[in-house]
C-alpha cells in the first residue's frame, strides 16, 4: 500500500511547534511552561529526522545487504540537541524548586504581584 | 506499511499534545509527555533515525520525566485557571499560518535528491568506512569526523550539573536565618 | 518501599541486568546503535531504580555524591586529555590518526573508544547528581 505521506509530517512538525509556542506563551504556571518548551524542542528534532529519511533506505549502520543509507548527519545534530535539552530541562526544574521556595507559588502572575507589580 | 504507522504515531503525538496543553493537573501532563516521548521514540525508529530513538526513549521518557516528578513533588502541582489568552492564541495561529506557507518548498518526504543528501553526507558515508573503519556512522561521525562538537556537548551537561548544584545543593534559606546573625 | 515484596525482588534481579546492559550499550556503539550518552543515561537509570527502591541513603553510600562530582569532571578531563595526547604526538586537536601513525585506523578506534568513554562517565555522574540533589531538597522539606 503506496500512501503518499507528502508534507504531512511538516504539518505535524509546525503543529508541535505552534502549541508548545502557545503553552509557553499563554500558560502561567512555570513547570507548565517547561513541559511546552519540551514540546517545541520535540517538534524541532522531528524537523531534522524527517528530513533525513530516504525512502528504500535503511539506518545508517554499514551493512552487507543495504542499498542505500538514511542521512546519518541529521541523527548528530540531533542527538546533541537532545542531551543539550535535558540538561535546560534540568537546571530549569532547579530554578523552579527555588521560586518555589521563595515565593510560596509558582504562578507567574502571582509572582509579578509579589514583587511589586511591573 | 511503514507510511502507516507514521501517520498513526503522528496522529497519536497530535491528541497527546492537545491533551497535554489542556490538562489542568500536572502529573497527568508530566506522565503524559513521557508517552509523547515513547511516541517519538517509535516515530525516531521508524525514520531509521535508530541512535536518535535509542537517546530520545532513555532521556526523554525515563531521566526527564524522573526529574520533573521529583520537582512537581516540592511545588503545588495544580495549575490555577485562566480566561483563554486570545492574543497568545491568534499570534499562535498566524505563526502556524506562515510555517505551513514555508512547507510547501520542502522536498517531498523520503526523497534521495534533496540537497541535504547530495553534498557532505554523501561523502561521510562513502569514506566513513575507508577512514575510520567503524560500522556505526552516527558514531564515527559524533566521535571523529564532528568530535569537537561532541566535546562542546559533555561541557555543556557538565555545565548543567554544576548549575544545578549550586541551585540546590546549598543549605536552605531557613536554616541559615536561624544560625547566623 | 522497602515494605513492598515484589518492587523488591525484581529490583535486585534487574538492576545487574540493566548495569549490564548499560556496558554493553557503551561499548557496542560502534557497532550498532549506542554510544556514551545512551549508556551514560542506562547506568544512571539503574542507580535511580536502587535509590527509589532502597532508599536514598543507602544510595547514597553505595555511589558517595563526591565521587560523582569527580567521575563527571574526569570525562570532559579524559576527552579533553585525548585531544591533547593528539597534539603531542604530532597531529592536530582531536585528530586520532596521530594516535598511532603506523595504522591511522587502530588510531581512529582507540580515539574513539576513548571518547565514548569519557562521555560515558560524565553523562552517568551527571544526571545521578542531579537526581540526588533533587531527592536531598525534598526530603529537608
Amino acid at each position: 500500500m503506496n500512501i503518499d505521506v507528502g508534507l504531512f509530517n511538516y504539518w505535524v512538525v509546525v503543529f508541535l511547534m505552534v502549541a508548545g509556542l502557545y503553552t509557553v506563551i499563554s500558560r502561567g504556571h512555570l513547570i507548565k511552561k517547561i513541559i511546552g518548551l519540551n514540546i517545541f524542542q520535540v517538534s524541532v528534532f522531528m524537523l531534522y529526522i524527517t528530513m533525513g529519511k530516504v525512502s528504500g533506505a535503511t539506518a545508517p549502520i554499514f551493512s552487507e545487504t543495504a542499498t542505500a543509507y538514511s542521512n546519518p548527519l541529521n541523527s548528530v545534530l540531533i542527538l546533541t540537541a537532545i542531551v543539550v535539552g535535558v540538561a535546560t530541562t534540568a537546571v530549569g526544574l532547579a530554578l523552579a524548586v527555588r521560586i518555589q521556595e521563595a515565593y510560596g507559588t509558582l504562578e507567574e502572575t502571582e509572582i509579578i504581584e509579589m514583587d511589586g507589580g511591573e | 506499511m511503514p507510511e502507516l504507522v507514521n501517520i498513526a504515531l503522528l496522529s497519536f503525538l497530535v491528541v497527546i499534545t492537545v491533551v497535554i496543553i489542556r490538562s489542568r493537573d500536572l502529573f497527568t501532563a508530566v506522565m503524559l509527555s513521557g508517552i509523547f516521548s515513547l511516541l517519538c521514540a517509535g516515530l525516531f525508529t521508524v525514520m531509521d533515525a535508530v541512535d536518535v530513538a535509542f537517546t530520545e526513549a532513555a532521556v526523554g521518557a525515563g531521566i526527564s520525566t524522573v526529574l520533573m516528578l521529583a520537582a512537581l513533588s516540592m511545588t503545588n502541582s495544580k495549575e490555577k485557571v485562566h480566561p483563554t489568552n486570545w492574543g497568545a492564541l491568534i499570534v499562535a495561529v498566524l505563526t502556524g499560518a506562515l510555517l505551513v506557507y514555508g512547507t510547501q518548498d520542502m522536498p517531498a518526504y523520503g526523497d534521495p535528491g534533496a540537497p541535504v543528501h547530495n553534498h557532505i553526507a554523501k561523502r561521510y558515508i562513502e569514506t566513513s568506512l575507508v577512514e575510520i573503519d567503524v560500522p556505526n556512522m552516527v558514531t564515527s561521525l559524533l566521535a571523529s569526523y564532528r568530535g569537537f562538537d561532541t566535546l562542546g556537548e559533555t561541557t555543556v551537561v557538565l555545565t548543567a550539573c554544576i548549575g544545578v548544584l549550586l541551585l540546590l545543593g546549598g543549605r536552605r534559606r531557613e536554616e541559615d536565618d536561624h544560625e547566623g546573625s | 518501599m522497602k515494605g513492598h515484596d515484589i518492587l523488591r525482588v525484581t529490583a535486585k534481579a534487574l538492576i545487574p541486568l540493566i548495569l549490564l546492559f548499560g556496558l554493553y550499550v557503551q561499548f557496542h556503539g560502534d557497532f550498532g546503535p549506542g554510544g556514551g550518552f545512551q549508556a551514560g543515561v542506562i547506568f544512571a537509570a539503574a542507580i535511580i531504580l536502587y535509590a527509589l527502591i532502597f532508599g536514598l541513603d543507602e544510595a547514597k553510600e553505595a555511589v558517595p555524591p563526591r565521587a560523582l562530582e569527580l567521575i563527571a569532571a574526569l570525562g570532559v578531563l579524559l576527552y579533553g586529555g585525548v585531544g591533547i595526547v593528539t597534539m603531542v604526538k604530532g597531529g592536530t586537536f582531536l585528530a586520532y590518526n596521530a594516535l598511532d601513525p603506523a595504522h591511522p585506523t587502530h588510531g581512529q578506534h582507540l580515539g574513539i573508544l576513548l571518547v565514548e568513554l569519557g562521555v560515558g562517565l560524565t553523562v552517568t555522574a551527571v544526571m545521578c547528581a542531579i537526581f540526588f540533589a533533587f531527592a536531598d531538597r525534598g526530603r529537608r522539606s
